[in-house]
């Protein structure tokens, strides 16, 4: 299997504090891999310094094998990875169908296209079978902003896959989504990554999205690797039973 | 395109205003035409400025000098006579490649560096302009900036030079539209909004920003073209600090992000020493405090006023809707 | 030489200057996010406070403190509070635009409620040229270097050796976590702001004899200020100091140096310079870049 996110040794370090102290893994095409652990493990911060967010005190991140640390994020983007965000992040100025659009013309053409090309950067029809993928079809003409919280995170997830990227990394995606709209989201990725296999990386809290969304997992605790395994091992993994209740 | 009120209260308000401006002309005298033109010169320094201020985010102190820069461009170029268009396309190349050179670095270390690298060119370039005379002959100015002929058609006269300095800006207009319908708009309300976010999209901020203020700068330049035959002498007393930050303060008081703001904001600045004459010296000390007080009031100008009034009344009117739907559908949650 | 020993002296005195009203520009935007355009006019106007007071009779030492004291109230408690607590809201751009306005605003108030006129202005220090090893240097020179000096000696002891300091500190470096412990952080800008007001009164009472009190001195003044803070680091306070000093005795030489005609130019250049090679200036640590 090809990896599509290498990650060697991220070192990160805030003054005295060191919220990452050496995470190292793979991803391979096509994986859902998750990432938990408890609060503060470093989670955010080891995704920030893959991102391009943060620069790592020490350490490598290869994305398809080209190496990727310090790049800036819009850099990463093009070059295939999209992220969405903890906080919603949507553009409420913006309508729903303007938001997708958005997300999808920095990949295509050159500034110079952009400005005297058409209007919707020609992905008009892109955005409306996102809107169509994501069943937000009675909400395209609306202004994001006007949407309710589980819309505008159908709308946010909607936005990182426009671009069609190889790696997309959801940090908890499922935070504050009812348990409906939940069972829809995980839909919606599954399907994705079946249909035009992306890569995912997810940060999570909530256990039952993770275990049965994701193909393999990874536990932090303290800014180190402490498991890494199926959903299953780790679940049945002492020391991580107790790196959780420790807490 | 969806016809709701703010689109056609637009609508009939750009009617109306494009009306005034073919017809009204012709009922004026020369100092009328005169206040008229510098009204149409000024609004295109500030529809540059507002690419750069309202929608890309970022202060300029610079806008007077590029209009200087443009100025004197046009006047050296008119009086060896070459013909203005070459004025106009060497001052838009000459401010693009300025407004570049200063907005790189400053950009790419912390976003309100520019304001201050701004500031510092502003006081650099009006030395130049003192300090040159070879060039620029200094204080003593030059005179005799004559108004060019176009397909034959002399615009000597005021009304005709009116109506050149009316085409260019519509001109322009038409650029800054077409600009801001463009996919370059969409990334610019992201950047602006959420500048973290729109760089995960793809949105090279940077680029955006740094274009945004070369392009603001040029129009700042082509502006600087049209004044010269306007006021047919240009010497270095107008193009201080004073001019940029009068252009900031046109931006700011129509309402900067919206495309109209200059245009009222340019309507204000201009006309105000004639309203306001009869306070004789207060004039700019009221304006200041004018200025004060809208900013408080509303930071996005008097547009802001008037859209913050019509959202709400949408809104209003959209909370009735959804209240008076739930209402008889019973309880639907 | 002792040209250059004399330049270097005035242009420390000068630079001295330039570095109070730095340091509370800087202080201003660690604390609350600031960025004061109308710094140079809060310079201007104490000068200003102080002639209106001598005219209606009081003596200059009156003056002085008058002046402050209105300083104080107008620039410090009546800025915050008028100003920069309901521009805030709205962000730190339309903050620095209203700062702008405001520098306007005080400008011309002065040229109209005043005078449009340069006025001479009384120094507190007496003017006499000593003379030793050669070298010629005047005690306005030394005087104002002193003054500054203990100002800035005071004002590192109240930050860093009280409590309201320390205090201080925390609000501007982390204000979330200093409310937690319980220190009044509104109350603590505010002093950043009383601080500000002293330092620029200080300023004004050193620089106005010699450049005489005019609406307008605030333009130059203001810019020095901005280029002190950049050039020297500009989220530090060591950073300010040494911006100014290193202003002042760059402006000095360039004056005697320069043709007087360009000799406005050197600061600016060596701003530009700064922020092309060493943006985060001379003392500052380059932080994460703004991506």
């Amino acid at each position: 299997m090809k990896t599509v996110l290498k990650v060697e040794n991220i070192v990160k370090r805030f003054g005295g504090i060191t919220a990452v102290g050496g995470v190292s893994f793979e991803v391979g095409e096509g994986e859902i891999l998750g990432i938990i652990g408890p609060n503060g493990c470093g989670k955010s911060t080891l995704f920030n310094c893959i991102l391009g967010q943060l620069t790592p005190n020490e350490g490598q991140v290869h994305v398809d094998g080209k190496l990727t640390t310090g790049l800036r994020p819009c850099e990463l983007n093009r070059l295939g990875v999209s992220r969405t965000f903890q906080l919603l992040q949507v553009f409420p100025q913006l309508t729903v169908r303007e938001n997708l659009i958005l997300s999808g013309q920095e990949h295509r053409g050159t500034m110079a296209s952009r400005l005297f090309g058409k209007r919707d950067a020609g992905l008009g029809a892109e955005a409306d079978k996102m809107i169509g993928f994501f069943k937000l079809g009675h909400l395209a003409g609306e202004k994001a902003g006007g949407l309710s919280y589980g819309q505008q995170k159908l709308l946010d997830a909607a936005m990182a896959f426009m671009a069609g990227p190889r790696l997309v990394l959801l940090d908890e995606p499922a935070g504050g989504v009812n348990l409906t709209m939940l069972a829809s989201l995980k839909d919606r990725l599954q399907a994705i990554n079946r249909e035009q296999g992306a890569t995912f990386v997810v940060i999570e809290h909530n256990m039952e999205f993770v275990m049965s969304l994701c193909t393999r997992v990874l536990v932090l605790a303290e800014g180190r690797v402490l498991a890494e395994g199926s959903p299953a091992e780790v679940r049945a993994n002492p020391e991580v039973v107790e790196a959780y209740l420790g807490h | 395109m969806k016809l709701d009120l703010p689109r056609i209260l637009g609508l009939i308000g750009a009617v109306i205003a494009v009306f005034l401006l073919l017809v009204m002309p012709f009922g004026l005298g020369k100092y009328g035409l005169f206040i008229l033109s510098q009204w149409a010169v000024m609004s295109i320094a500030a529809l540059g400025l507002n690419l750069t201020l309202g929608y890309a985010g970022q202060v300029s102190l610079a806008q007077g000098a590029f209009v200087g820069l443009g100025a004197y461009t046009g006047a050296i170029l008119t009086t060896n006579g070459w013909p203005m268009i070459v004025a106009v396309i060497l001052a838009i190349v000459l401010c693009f490649a300025v407004g570049w050179c200063l907005g790189y670095p400053a950009l790419r270390v912390q976003h309100h560096y520019l304001a201050f690298v701004t500031l510092a060119f502003s006081t650099l370039a009006f030395l130049l302009f003192r300090n040159e005379e070879w060039l620029t002959k200094g204080i003593y100015g030059i005179d005799g900036v004559p108004r060019p002929s176009l397909f034959g058609l002399s615009t000597d006269s005021a009304i005709r030079f009116y109506f050149l300095c009316l085409a260019s800006l519509a001109l322009v207009a038409f650029g800054v539209w077409w600009l801001i319908r463009s996919p370059w708009g969409r990334a610019f309300v992201a950047l602006r909004e959420n500048p973290i976010r729109a760089l995960s999209l793809g949105v090279d901020t940077r680029r955006y920003i740094l274009m945004a203020f070369a392009i603001g700068s040029a129009l700042g330049g082509v502006a600087g073209v049209l004044y010269a035959p306007l006021v047919e002498f240009i010497d270095p007393t107008p193009f201080t600090l004073s001019l940029s930050l009068n252009l900031l303060l046109m931006v700011i008081v129509g309402g900067q992000g919206f495309f109209g703001g200059p245009f009222l904001g340019a309507a204000i600045s201009v006309l105000l020493p004639e309203w306001l004459r009869f306070t004789q010296g207060y004039y700019l000390l009221i304006y200041a405090a004018f200025v004060l007080g809208l900013l408080v009031y509303s930071p996005t100008g008097l547009l802001g006023i008037l859209d913050r009034y019509l959202t709400a009344r949408s809104t209003r009117a959209a909370s009735a809707k959804r209240a008076a739907a739930t209402a008889t559908l019973g309880d639907a949650r | 030489m002792s040209q250059l020993i004399n330049l270097i002296v005035s242009g420390c005195a000068t630079g001295s200057i330039y570095a109070l009203v730095a340091i509370g520009f800087t202080l201003l935007w660690q604390t609350s996010q600031t960025i004061n355009f109308a710094q140079g006019e809060f310079v201007m106007l104490p000068a200003f406070f102080m002639l209106a007071a001598v005219n209606i009779g009081l003596p200059f030492w009156a003056g002085i403190l008058v002046g402050t004291a209105l300083s104080l109230l107008l620039l410090g408690v009546g800025f915050k509070r008028m100003i920069v607590d309901p521009m805030l809201r709205h962000g730190t751009l339309p903050l620095a635009i209203a700062t702008m306005a405001l520098s306007l605003f005080m400008k011309e108030s002065v040229k109209e409620f005043y005078s449009a006129e340069a006025q001479p202005f009384p120094s507190i220090i007496p003017n006499v040229d000593l003379h030793f090893w050669g070298a010629t240097v005047s005690t306005q020179s030394l005087g104002v270097l002193a003054l500054a000096i203990l100002a800035v000696i005071a004002l590192q002891f109240l930050l860093t050796r009280t409590s309201v300091g320390r205090q201080m500190q925390a609000a501007a470096q982390n204000p979330t976590t200093a409310r937690i412990l319980g220190i009044p952080v509104e109350r603590m800008i505010m002093y950043t702001f009383l601080i500000n007001a002293a330092l620029v009164s200080l300023a004004s009472l050193l620089v106005t004899p010699v450049y005489l009190a005019k609406f307008s001195s605030g333009e130059t003044l203001g810019l020095a200020a901005f280029i002190a803070a950049i050039v020297g680091g500009f989220n530090q306070v060591r950073g300010a100091i040494a911006g100014g000093l290193l202003l002042g005795i760059v402006d000095n030489l360039a004056a005697t140096y320069i043709s007087t005609q360009y000799r406005a130019a050197v600061p600016l250049v060596l701003l530009i310079v700064v922020i092309l090679f060493r943006p985060q200036g001379l003392l500052g640590s380059a932080e994460e870049r703004t991506v």
